[in-house]
């Protein structure tokens, strides 16, 4: 590598190249369509061509690549949910971040740099031994830490002694980390196009044609292509597209807003994030504060920015950190996010025999990204649902199986 | 400040009010429409009608509202829906 590096810096001429090529005229068929170009149908597109060996694909986006949630969402990566499913699900999803940056050969800077939730309760502190015990029964790094370590892993947070948000102990999650999110989603639109995926631009899904209980042909606004199978990955748009095809998704949606500051010297070397004030804060690589916290507090399908809530942010992030009053933000935006009824995804077979379903991200989906992926296109290229997706079916509300993992974040819930 | 308007007190500042999510078409009373009622709320992309509480007062109200714009259309209360 250190010698192909030299010899290439070295030569007069460089070729240019684009890792992502333009969006080419729609076929009129595809094996398999993806609708939605964000990081989990890329994702979904890279792991059916590079290991499936299945390359008639298109992945369809109605606006530019990876410009939703990938783009929206505050980049946390981590596996410390409650329910032995979720864990084991979202464990495999961590370790694939691991080995991302190697695996496409593209740096997605990931930093396993380790989360801290905190506690301001006994309450919260009796919820955390439970989720370490099941985190460490399915092998996660998870423990509960006491004050003084909540010190040493973060000597500048303010522990509130004898206020009203004392810090009494915290939950220590070693497996947690950030990525750059535009970076697994074009690492993954590259290798897919580079294996024969289209990745098809600004455009939009208009409707379907079915018969009987299949897909038969899609409509877009650039023209109707005939598929063989479908996965539909469109985050906050998630119900309307369902409801093209005729499905009905127990979904509400509802606007997550975030903010960054400017970049400061690195400070913050781990993930924080409390459940009593809705606030998480990580410190990104270029030294910008990404704040995150609660959902917005009623159903809405709009990006805009509400002062209360950033107030609301900025509060809690201030009471951690109140050094940063100072600080300036940067930038502030939102997202859409698609509730489930148990805050756990749908993921694996619609009531569509060729229609697969990778929906109810709410404001969790980010860390799913690789993970989804890979058994979403292991889905697809099978036609059976792998033993770690069948709990995540959107059967499970029919029978009232569901996995609860509400308070399983420290942001909305 | 966004302003939601009580029935009963008039214009107030959003904070004051609590959302209890959309009005549903299925009653949880009868069985078949369970399911319906407790996991497949309204989502659309339009005007919703859903509950609302002003929560100093404790008055529990109906609200159209457009989940696109964010405009409030009416509000009223349950027994004197608008012609």
């Amino acid at each position: 590598m250190p010698f192909s590096l030299l010899k290439y810096g070295l030569r007069a001429r460089h070729a240019s190249f684009r890792d992502i090529p333009l969006t080419p005229e729609l076929k009129r068929s595809y094996d398999v369509v993806v609708i939605g170009g964000g990081g989990h149908g890329l994702a979904a597109a890279y792991y059916l061509s590079n290991v499936h060996g299945i390359r008639n694909i298109a992945v369809l986006e109605k606006g530019y690549l990876a410009g939703g949630n990938t783009a929206r969402n505050t980049t946390t990566i981590r596996s410390n949910y409650m329910t032995e499913e979720s864990i084991r699900f979202y464990k495999e999803g961590v370790e694939l971040f691991e080995t991302m940056s190697r695996d496409l050969g593209f740096n997605v800077m990931f930093s396993q740099r380790g989360q801290l939730t905190l506690a301001h309760s006994e309450a919260t502190l009796r919820s955390f031994h439970l989720r370490a015990e099941m985190g460490k029964h399915v092998g996660t790094r998870i423990e509960v830490v006491d004050v003084q370590t909540v010190k040493e892993l973060c000597p500048h947070l303010n522990l509130d002694l004898g206020g009203q948000h004392e810090v009494i102990g915290g939950l220590w999650h070693a497996d947690g980390g950030t990525a750059r999110h535009d970076a697994v989603a074009w690492g993954y639109a590259k290798h897919a196009s580079e294996r024969g995926v289209e990745i098809h631009q600004r455009t939009e899904v208009t409707g379907f044609e079915r018969a009987g209980d299949r897909v038969t042909h899609i409509k877009t606004n650039r023209g109707t292509t005939a598929a063989g199978q479908v996965l539909q990955a469109v985050g906050g748009l998630n119900g309307q597209v369902a409801a093209m095809a005729g499905i009905k998704l127990p979904i509400r949606c509802f606007p997550l807003q975030a903010m960054v500051t400017q970049p400061l010297k690195p400070f913050l070397h781990i993930l924080v994030s409390s459940a009593n004030l809705h606030t998480y804060l990580v410190q990104s690589s270029r030294g910008e504060v990404v704040i995150g916290g609660g959902s917005d507090p009623y159903q809405l399908a709009s990006t805009r920015s509400t002062l209360d809530q950033k107030e609301h942010l900025a509060e809690g992030a201030l009471h951690l950190f109140p050094f940063l009053h100072k600080v300036k933000l940067l930038r502030q935006w939102a997202g859409i996010t698609d509730m489930t009824p148990d805050y756990s995804p749908i993921m694996g077979a619609s009531p569509l025999q060729n229609y697969w379903l990778d929906c109810g991200w709410g404001t969790w989906g980010f860390k799913a990204t690789p993970v989804a992926g890979k058994r979403m296109a292991e889905t697809i290229a099978s036609g059976r649902v792998p033993d770690v997706l069948r709990p995540f079916d959107l059967r499970r509300f029919d029978s009232f199986a569901l996995l609860n993992e509400m308070g399983a974040t420290a942001a909305s819930h | 400040m966004k302003l939601l308007t009580c029935p009963v007190n008039g214009p107030r500042n959003i904070t004051e009010f609590q959302y209890l999510g959309p009005v549903c078409a299925a009653s949880a009373e009868q069985p078949e429409q369970l399911i319906e009622s407790l996991f497949y709320a309204e989502n659309p992309l339009g005007v919703m009608r859903e509950w609302w509480r002003h929560t100093p007062s404790n008055t529990v109200f109906v609200a159209e509202r457009h989940t696109v714009s964010d405009q409030i259309l009416a509000t009223y209360l349950p027994s004197r829906k608008p012609a």
